[in-house]
Formats: structure tokens, C-alpha cells, sequence
């Protein structure tokens, strides 16, 4: 494989707040169904933005306004400072590379890499090297000739990627680029769209339903739920502070119990959870009071799994706070690490993961074992909402 | 060794196996048999007698033609006739009458392409709860008998027909259109006739075309004529070409339309072809008008099949 492309941190462009692409207020409505509710989004020049949601979170139908497949119901969308509202899909500067890449069945790679340019009235010899060129970007330089029929899956959708992006748009929408390629192929690929997207400068929208996908590929996340955007932020923002239960629980699995703020330090909350039987302490991220019902999610691999209590971080001994007992229920080999379903003394089960560092461990956990789980203070989100 | 075979485990079903394979394979024979029958009895054989007649030479006797084989000194002697061949290319009457069938078919078969076309694209386009409904609606006229629909066409075209007489009443015209009996009213019945089976295979095609080429060329910067002519009409070849000739193959043999409807001066190749048979008795020159209407059938008929071979190995 290539060597792994660092992504673009923030656009060097000399206003680096500036939105490039502005959505104001989106709403669109089929019938009494509100698949796009009043969504607010500003995307950066040059940035890889994953749209992330379950089916019906209203992310394609975001993605097909942005097209101008479908009309907003109320609401601006701005590419570059110009309206957007009311321009057909084939007057925006805008080109998507459809999920089932709906590539034309009947006219050559060729053929389909060029259509873009014919409807522009570009020159024949400068159609030629532009769609010479963009095939040899997607590594499909001698494949010109074929018919989508004859190529693989992983062919067409470097040809699409090819179609989409030969009139350098100002903006490409991918929906679910890579959802119709095999493990492998996705790894791989998705490292390659980064690197085109370098090389080119392009922004891209992208839509996904798989957060792995959206997590390497994205510069920032949408985390989109029921037609709102739940949250926005880098794919480590979104991960480590989820804003939301929702999003905390959409993007990896997570461990949450419901609680009560029981004291409040100037920088660090206890938790009083009656389903975990311990007290959490957690940094204070945000503003609740005591006795305020707050919910805390820990992180699978964020919990240390022992024989014997260990003391974790700067915890005190003989405190409970951060430490419960449990018997392990399940093992989960998984190769790379071990899942280990932990049922603690209140009855509820606790998802831990560790790294499988060792070959062979000397003396590894069993089923039916008794084990203590701890965690540090920094690992707690504490959720309002 | 047959006790044997049964004694032995697995022996039963194996013999039982044997036998399912060799009944499935009959059952396939017969199956595909009876089709292979049908055409071979009631197809095959009379091509052969009226392939036979055509090398004849009329006579009065019963049958009205020559035999092929006679009798001389003992031996069997072969008699070709080419005679009703020739004929047909020395009386003006057979080429001319050819040459108005197939510009009769054609210019049909264009009408029925230009009103089908965009019919059948409405219907693929429309709600899918009401293509059947509007599928129907098509095949509605083949519930009442052919000739009493073109009989209905007589009552609306003739002098003191439907048509004539509301233009009248209305005042646009003072004397009644000579409607009955032109090209005009034959290319009306041809083309209300066989108008379901140039919109059915249509339909079919375009039914199964996928919206998102569209969304995908108007995304590309195509306005929606272009996109139709750059993406819908290729992708509808297959379609037209059905649809054309399953009009245009009838309609140049078409009897019946022609003879209520059209024109007393200039007679269809199907025309012709009845009256040598029944009016002339020259079964020998019939049976060479019909051997040539096949002829000029089976080209387009072989193209047909070639193009939907290509298209089955392409889908592959």
C-alpha cells in the first residue's frame, strides 16, 4: 500500500473561517415528513466533510439539494457567495458521483469521462487530454475503450470518480463512495479519494453511513440524526466529546449510565450512578448544578480490566470512585484486541476492549472470572442531552 | 445386476435418480416438442406446397397448376417453371403494388413510432400504481373484434360519415372531405391498429431504465433534451427496433385495412396476392407473391434476431 496521506489539517486559504459553502436554515419536507429540518452548516474551502447518519437521517436528501436534484422547502443554500436556490442541477458548479456510480451503460469510459465537457462545448483535442489526464489521476489510463459492462466493481467507481471530477466542480458530493467495494478494496481506496482530493483542491461533501469511512476520510464530521445535524466537529472532536447521548452512542460503542451530579469541584464532577453502583469523577466539560440528572459514557477501551484493584490514575485507595467489581460473561477474540462483556455486581453489563499486545498471554481471562474495572477521571463524558 | 444395484446402499436412490433424470429429459423433449410440431405441421409444410405451387404452371384441372414430376419413357422427369416469377416483374401491377406496401409499412410504422414513443414513456414515467391501469387502457381495443374497429372507421370517415358531418354542422367546412378511400385513411387504420404493439415493447424498455443516468446527466451540465437524446434514446434502441418491426411486418401484408379504407386505384401486396388466389385462379403466381412477401419479411425479421442475440450477449 501507498504511504497513509496525512489529510489537510485546517484550508490554507487566507480567510480560514471563511465558509465556502453556506446552508442556511435547510428544511425540506415530503408531505407531513420532515427529512431535512433546519439545518444550518457551514463547509470550508477545500475540506472533506462527511455527512454521518443512520438511513432516514435525512443526509442523502441534504446532499441531493446540494445536487439540485430536489428543491428546498425553505432555506438558502450558497456555493462561493452565489444563491444556489433556483439553479438547475445543470447550471451548478457542482458534480456528485452517485452510490450505484450510474455510469452510462452504453458509451465507453471515454465517452462517459467526456460527456461533461461535450455539454460545455469544450474543444474535441482538449476534451481528449482532459479525459486522458483524469483517467491517468484514477489509474484507469488503458481502460478508455471498455464499457462499464466490462469493468469491475472497483473500476467503475474510479470512473465515475473520473466523471464527476473532470470539469474540476467547486464542489463534489460523493454518496456512500465506497459502500459497494469489499473490506480490502475500501482500505485502499479511501486513502486514494484523500490523495486525489489533495491533488486536486476540490471540496468534497461526502455521505456516509459507515463512521469508520467518515472517520478516515473526513476532515470534520456531521453527525446527522432525525433531519438536524446532532454535531460538527473533527473526527477526534466527535469521538472523544460527543456533544450529545446519540452521538456518543452512533459513533463506537460506549458504555452510559444514567446519574446524578452529587458534588461539583471547580474543574472535575462526581457522578452518582446508581446503575454502575460507584461514584463517577469526570472533568468538568459542562455547566450542570448538583442533583442535576446527567448521563456518563466511557469508552470500551478507555477501561482498565485487573484481577486485583488497580489504582487508577490519581485515585485514591480504599475510594470507590472509578472502580467496580464484575464477573466477565464474554470473550470476544477478535484478532488485533478482545471484547470482554463484564456483567458488575448491580447486574448490568459493561463492554471493555483490550489489545491483544502479547502473543500468547501467560495466564489470559476466562469466562466466569472475577475482575475489577477502573478507568481515569479524563475517560467520563458527561452528557446533558 | 439390476438386484445388485438395488441391494447396495444408495443403489435405490441412484436407479430412482436415473430415472427422475430420464423423465425430466423427456419432459423437456415433449415440451419443447409440441411448439417444434406446430410450426413444422401447420408452417413448414404449407411453405413447402406453396414453395412447390410457385414453380408450376397454371392449368385447368383440379389442382390448377402442373405437377413437378411427370412420367417420360419409364423415368421421372423434373419441370421447373419460372414463369410466375417473371411474370411478376413484367406486369407493372406486382412491383408497384410491392413498392406501395412498403411505403405504406413504413410511413406506419414512423406514425406509430412518433405517437407511441412518447406514450410509452408517459406510462414508464407515471406512477407506479397507475401503469397497470394505463397498460390496460392500451390493450382495451383487442377486446372488440379487429374488423368491426376498422368497420367503425368507415362510419367516421366516409362523405356523410362522423368526421364530415361535425365539421360541417360546425361551418369549417361547406362540402364533405373525401376521407374514405385515400392514404390517408389506410395509414389511419394501420397506425390506430397496430398502435399497442409498437407502445408495448416500448414500454418494456423504458420501464427498466434507471433514473439516476438522468439525474447523472443533468449533473454533468445536460439540459433535459439533451440528456433524453444523449442517455434515454440509445438506451431505447432495442425498444424501437421491437416495436418497428412488429408493425412494419404485418403492415406490409395487411389485407383487410386497405381493402375497407384505402384506395380503389392502387391495391396492398396482400390484395394482389387474395385476388390471384381467388378471383384469377393463378394459384402458380400467387404462391410467387407470397413466396416474395417472405422473402422481403425475412431479412428484417434475421436482423431483428441478430440485434437481440448481440443485446443478450451484451446484458451478459
Amino acid at each position: 500500500m501507498s504511504a497513509i496521506p496525512t489529510k489537510n489539517a485546517i484550508p490554507t486559504a487566507a480567510d480560514p473561517d471563511s465558509a465556502y459553502v453556506r446552508i442556511v436554515s435547510l428544511t425540506k419536507r415530503f408531505g407531513d415528513f420532515v427529512a431535512v429540518d433546519d439545518v444550518s452548516l457551514d463547509i470550508r474551502r477545500g475540506e472533506i466533510f462527511c455527512l454521518l447518519g443512520g438511513s432516514g437521517s435525512g443526509k442523502t436528501t441534504l446532499l441531493r439539494m446540494l445536487a439540485g436534484f430536489e428543491l428546498p422547502s425553505a432555506g438558502t443554500i450558497r456555493i462561493d457567495g452565489a444563491d444556489m436556490s433556483t439553479i438547475p442541477p445543470y447550471e451548478r458548479p457542482v458534480n456528485m458521483m452517485f452510490q450505484s456510480y450510474a455510469l452510462f451503460p452504453h458509451m465507453s469510459v471515454e465517452k462517459n469521462v467526456a460527456f461533461g465537457l461535450e455539454q460545455e462545448g469544450v474543444g474535441r483535442e482538449q476534451i481528449r487530454r482532459q479525459v486522458g489526464e483524469i483517467l491517468d489521476i484514477v489509474k484507469m489510463g488503458g481502460f478508455g475503450a471498455r464499457k462499464p459492462h466490462q469493468l469491475s466493481g472497483g473500476q467503475r467507481q474510479r470512473v465515475a470518480l473520473a466523471r464527476a471530477l473532470v470539469k474540476r466542480p467547486k464542489l463534489l458530493l460523493l454518496d456512500e463512495p465506497l459502500a459497494a467495494l469489499d473490506k480490502k478494496l475500501r482500505e485502499h481506496t479511501q486513502f486514494e479519494l484523500i490523495n486525489i482530493q489533495q491533488r486536486l483542491g476540490v471540496t468534497f461533501i461526502v455521505v456516509t453511513h459507515d463512521q469508520e469511512e467518515a472517520m478516515t476520510l473526513g476532515t470534520r464530521l456531521g453527525v446527522m440524526n432525525h433531519g438536524k445535524i446532532a454535531q460538527v466537529g473533527s473526527p477526534s472532536d466527535i469521538y472523544e466529546s460527543p456533544a450529545t447521548r446519540f452521538v456518543a452512542d452512533f459513533i463506537g460503542s460506549v458504555n452510559m449510565f444514567e446519574g446524578r451530579v452529587s458534588d461539583e469541584g471547580a474543574d472535575c464532577l462526581r457522578i452518582q450512578c446508581g446503575e454502575l453502583g460507584c461514584t463517577v469523577r469526570a472533568e468538568r466539560t459542562v455547566s450542570c448544578t448538583r442533583g442535576a440528572t446527567v448521563w456518563t459514557a466511557i469508552r470500551p477501551e478507555k477501561i482498565n480490566i485487573s484481577r486485583q484493584p488497580l489504582a487508577a490514575g490519581a485515585q485514591q485507595a480504599g475510594s470507590a470512585e472509578n472502580l467496580v467489581r464484575g464477573t466477565v460473561r464474554e470473550i470476544a477474540y477478535m484478532g488485533d484486541m478482545s471484547i470482554y462483556l463484564v456483567q458488575i455486581d448491580s447486574g448490568k453489563m459493561l463492554r471493555v476492549t483490550l489489545p491483544n499486545i502479547m502473543r500468547g498471554a501467560e495466564r489470559p481471562l476466562a469466562r466466569e472470572e472475577s475482575v475489577w474495572l477502573s478507568w481515569h477521571g479524563s475517560s467520563p463524558v458527561v452528557l446533558t442531552e | 445386476m439390476a438386484l445388485l444395484a438395488r441391494l447396495e446402499p444408495g443403489g435405490i436412490d441412484r436407479v430412482g435418480g436415473n430415472l427422475a433424470r430420464l423423465t425430466t429429459a423427456s419432459g423437456r423433449r415433449l415440451v419443447a416438442g409440441i411448439p417444434i410440431l406446430w410450426l413444422l405441421v401447420l408452417f413448414l409444410i404449407p411453405f413447402i406446397i406453396v414453395f412447390r405451387i410457385s414453380f408450376s404452371e397454371v392449368r385447368l384441372a383440379i389442382p390448377p397448376y402442373t405437377p413437378l414430376l411427370t412420367w417420360r419413357h419409364g423415368s421421372p422427369v423434373l419441370q421447373l417453371h419460372w414463369s410466375a416469377y417473371s411474370f411478376l416483374f413484367t406486369d407493372p401491377l406486382y412491383v408497384s403494388s410491392y413498392l406501395y406496401s412498403l411505403k405504406v409499412a413504413a410511413v406506419s410504422t414512423l406514425c406509430c413510432l412518433l405517437i407511441g414513443y412518447p406514450m410509452a414513456y408517459a406510462i414508464a414515467r407515471s406512477d407506479a400504481a397507475m401503469r397497470p391501469v394505463l397498460l390496460m387502457l392500451i390493450v382495451l381495443p383487442f377486446w372488440t373484434s379487429f374488423l368491426l374497429r376498422v368497420y367503425a372507421w368507415i362510419g367516421l370517415l366516409k362523405n356523410n360519415g362522423v368526421i364530415n358531418n361535425v365539421l360541417m354542422y360546425l361551418g369549417i367546412i361547406h362540402h364533405p372531405l373525401a376521407l374514405l378511400q385515400t392514404d390517408f385513411a389506410v395509414y389511419i387504420g394501420i397506425v390506430y391498429s397496430y398502435l399497442p404493439f409498437m407502445i408495448l415493447p416500448l414500454y418494456a424498455n423504458l420501464e427498466k431504465h434507471d433514473g439516476t443516468l438522468l439525474e447523472a446527466a443533468a449533473d454533468l451540465g445536460a439540459r433535459p433534451l439533451r440528456a433524453f437524446l444523449r442517455v434515454t434514446l440509445p438506451q431505447s434502441f432495442a425498444g424501437i427496433v421491437a416495436g418497428s418491426l412488429l408493425v412494419f411486418i404485418p403492415a406490409v401484408g395487411e389485407y383487410v385495412i386497405p381493402t375497407l379504407l384505402g384506395r380503389t386505384d392502387q391495391i396492398m401486396i396482400g390484395r394482389v396476392l387474395s385476388d390471384e388466389f381467388f378471383e384469377n385462379r393463378d394459384w402458380p403466381v400467387a404462391s410467387a407473391v407470397a413466396i416474395l412477401i417472405l422473402l422481403l419479411l425475412v431479412v428484417p425479421i434475421m436482423l431483428f434476431q441478430r440485434l437481440e442475440r448481440r443485446e443478450l450477449e451484451a446484458a451478459k
